[in-house]
């Protein structure tokens, strides 16, 4: 397992080698890969049973669930158990102001759902992230849970069980048609029946809702690293290190907490806007504590603190159960399987922080030093 | 789920692994692991850590503890304890152990609130203030038990103290305003300033667990003289060291008095504090038993008791 993480670093560390315009060249080549997925369907990576532009929708999607999340579980260490809350907070922001109660555009909706899930994400933080460690992970969990209850009984606002319909798209503009390609064996064809219309943002076509998807996750990516690298990352790291010494060296902890605890539910509102515009339609059903857990999965697998970790992950546990369909209920066993097996023989995620991987490869180097002192 | 740190990682280190990195370029960090290689880590005393706020103090009472009594439940662990620090000495708090020493440290950083009586700090009371804006009025301290952020680099250490006297948040950070760069690069400066002080400048980019355990206790005193405090609280620094290390750190101490610094010193090691001190308060059951001149506190018979026991015959 340790060769994953070994062979992502070394790609690292070769990407960090090269000259500056090689560097500019593959990333370029790379984000333009990513964006024209849906549109090369390469086999093996595409879904055969489902349709992959949704697929990779849903994935870009967890992407920013995750990103969010990281920044409260992996940067600051609070185990927030009830992200899924956030989400839920932004899809129906998005749906009762954009169809239930108002007609408002879906590019004033998204912003309002942040600043709606920045507040509840305050409003929850305030009183709770006064507790530490598990007394903070079972009041989330509960969060979760009181937002869906919120959601089905408060009728008037949120129209109950039956749930928000005719939820507004993103404005588009038909420009042209892009077709897509079709793999028979390793042959590629242009299939000009299969095409994608660029930046309709229809009911059948999720590719646009993708690119939309994709560039907020860039966007975020962006503002995370700039946060991370500064004295508000600092801060939070110390603060995750040993709260009380990062108090006496003058960090308000509290403050910070509060800061990625509400920065984190924004996000988590940003990704179920997208959520409520991709699907039309909402109820509360789609926002169960089953997907607070996948979402902790998703962190905890993909490496706490590592961006790209948690991207990876993201996009791996939303993929897989898709790809492997044919395999119908078997997944599921599957799944908790791979899980459990990451549990014992990787703890640390797929692609942890770069520094806590050095610090296990030089705690394991004083141990075998220590055992031959031992032994002479 | 906080932080499921690496330690347990059953994984020995292969061969194989350390060559799946190579030809990195310039990256100092990888040389952690290389701890066998031995780096100079002598202090060097001449680098100029002086901050001018801090020089520019006032002479006088510096710290006043006025009759703090501390209580928890029905156990007395500060008995109406009084004393003073003036600005620039050096005061030397001792006692036997569990005599009140770091529970006095911890009134003083606001850890612990006084049950009565209070401390003032440059003539104002410090009241119900939290322990980070205490900090940020001038006291900085380091930990009995050595209370590093383990997983962060020596030089992100000495940062997080330094940023005790920013304020860059999260909009200038996220837009990379001026002030950022601007207290990036000071916090960053006054950094390598105090790693150099301290001998720990070839291994700034070291993991602070890597760290030998010398190191580390003077990578805690850097991270609280980046706070610019105007009274350095240290909490027996040289527990641990054999005595020619003791010393060495006491020359060290006084050379950071020397630069303006005000220290408060707790140490156990009556001899050893002697030396470098300027005035000695004892304690001893949470009480104040002595206050003085090192020579005084040494003929002191109430003491000489407290350190050595009564002699039943003689009294």
């Amino acid at each position: 397992m340790n060769a994953v993480s070994s062979f992502f670093h070394g790609i690292g560390d070769r990407f960090r080698g090269l000259p500056r315009w090689a560097r500019i060249v593959l990333m370029v080549a790379a984000v333009v890969f990513v964006y024209f997925l849906p549109i090369l369907n390469p086999p093996l990576i595409t879904t055969t049973d489902s349709d992959f532009g949704a697929v990779l929708f849903t994935c870009a999607m967890y992407a920013l669930v995750a990103i969010g999340l990281n920044i409260v579980i992996g940067y600051a260490g609070l185990l927030d158990l009830g992200y899924i809350g956030f989400f839920a907070i932004g899809a129906y922001t998005v749906g009762v102001l954009g169809s239930q109660h108002a007609k408002l555009p879906l590019l004033l909706c998204i912003p309002a759902a942040m600043v709606v899930t920045l507040i509840s994400g305050v409003i929850l933080g305030a009183p709770t992230l006064r507790v530490r460690g598990d007394y903070l992970a079972i009041v989330t969990l509960g969060f979760g849970e009181i937002v869906r209850l919120i959601l089905i009984n408060a009728g008037g606002l949120t129209n109950g069980n039956r749930g928000i319909s005719n939820i507004p798209t993103p404005p588009g503009v038909d420009l042209f048609e892009i077709p897509k390609i079709r793999w028979e064996g390793l042959t590629a064809f242009v299939d000009l029946d299969n095409t994608t219309t660029f930046l309709k943002f229809g009911v059948t076509d999720s590719v646009p809702y993708y690119w939309l998807a994709l560039t907020l996750v860039g966007v975020v990516l962006f503002l995370d690293w700039r946060m991370q690298n500064s004295r508000v990352g600092r801060a939070w790291e110390a603060t995750r290190e040993d709260e009380d010494a990062a108090e006496l060296m003058g960090v308000p902890t509290f403050r910070f907490k509060l800061l990625a605890f509400a920065t984190g539910a924004a996000i988590g509102g940003l990704s179920g806007a997208l959520f409520a515009t991709k699907q039309q339609f909402i109820n509360p059903d789609n926002f169960t504590i089953l997907y607070s857990v996948l979402f902790v999965a998703m962190v905890v697998v993909g490496g706490q603190g590592n961006r790209w970790g948690v991207i990876l992950a993201a996009a791996l546990l939303t993929w897989a159960p898709e790809k492997f369909r044919f395999l119908s209920d078997a997944r599921f066993l599957l799944f908790g399987l791979a899980l459990m097996a990451l549990a014992i023989f990787r703890p640390q995620g797929l692609l942890p922080p770069r520094r806590s991987v050095r610090a296990s490869k030089a705690d394991a180097e004083t141990e075998v030093l220590e055992e031959g002192v031992a032994r002479a | 789920m906080p932080d499921t740190t690496p330690d347990k990682t059953p994984e020995p280190a292969k061969g194989k692994v350390e060559d799946s990195t190579p030809t990195a370029g310039p990256r100092v960090d990888d040389e952690a692991t290389e701890r066998a290689e031995a780096v100079d880590t002598t202090p060097d005393t001449s680098v100029d850590i002086s901050v001018p706020e801090v020089a520019a103090l006032p002479k006088g009472k510096l710290l006043e503890v006025d009759d703090v009594t501390l209580r928890f439940g029905g156990v007395t662990a500060l008995d109406g304890v009084s004393f003073h620090i003036n600005t620039g000495e050096i005061l030397g708090l001792i006692g036997p152990n569990g005599a009140g020493k770091t529970t006095c440290f911890n009134v003083m950083t606001g850890v612990y609130q006084p049950t009565s009586g209070g401390v003032k700090f440059m003539g104002e009371p410090l009241g119900k203030r939290k322990k980070f804006q205490i900090t940020k009025l001038g006291i900085a301290r380091t930990f009995q038990n050595i209370r590093l952020f383990h997983n962060m680099t020596a030089l992100e250490n000495v940062l997080v103290g330094a940023d005790a006297h920013h304020s860059t948040g999260m909009g200038s950070a996220l837009l990379r305003l001026p002030k950022h760069h601007a207290e990036e690069s000071e916090g960053e400066d006054r950094a390598y300033e105090l790693l150099k002080f301290m001998g720990l400048d070839k291994r700034a980019n070291e993991l602070a667990r890597n760290l030998p355990y010398g190191d580390q206790r003077r990578l805690e005193i850097a991270r609280a003289l980046a706070t610019n405090p105007k009274l350095l609280c240290l909490d027996e620094p040289a527990a641990g060291f054999n005595p020619a290390e003791k010393a060495r750190l006491m020359e060290l101490i006084q050379t950071i008095r020397d630069q303006g610094y005000t220290v408060l010193l707790i140490e156990h090691d009556m001899k050893l504090v002697m030396g470098v001190t300027d005035r000695i308060v004892v304690l001893e059951f949470g009480k104040k038993i002595a206050e003085g001149l090192p020579a005084e506190i040494q003929d002191n018979p109430a003491v000489i008791a407290a350190y050595l026991g009564v002699d039943e015959d003689a009294s």
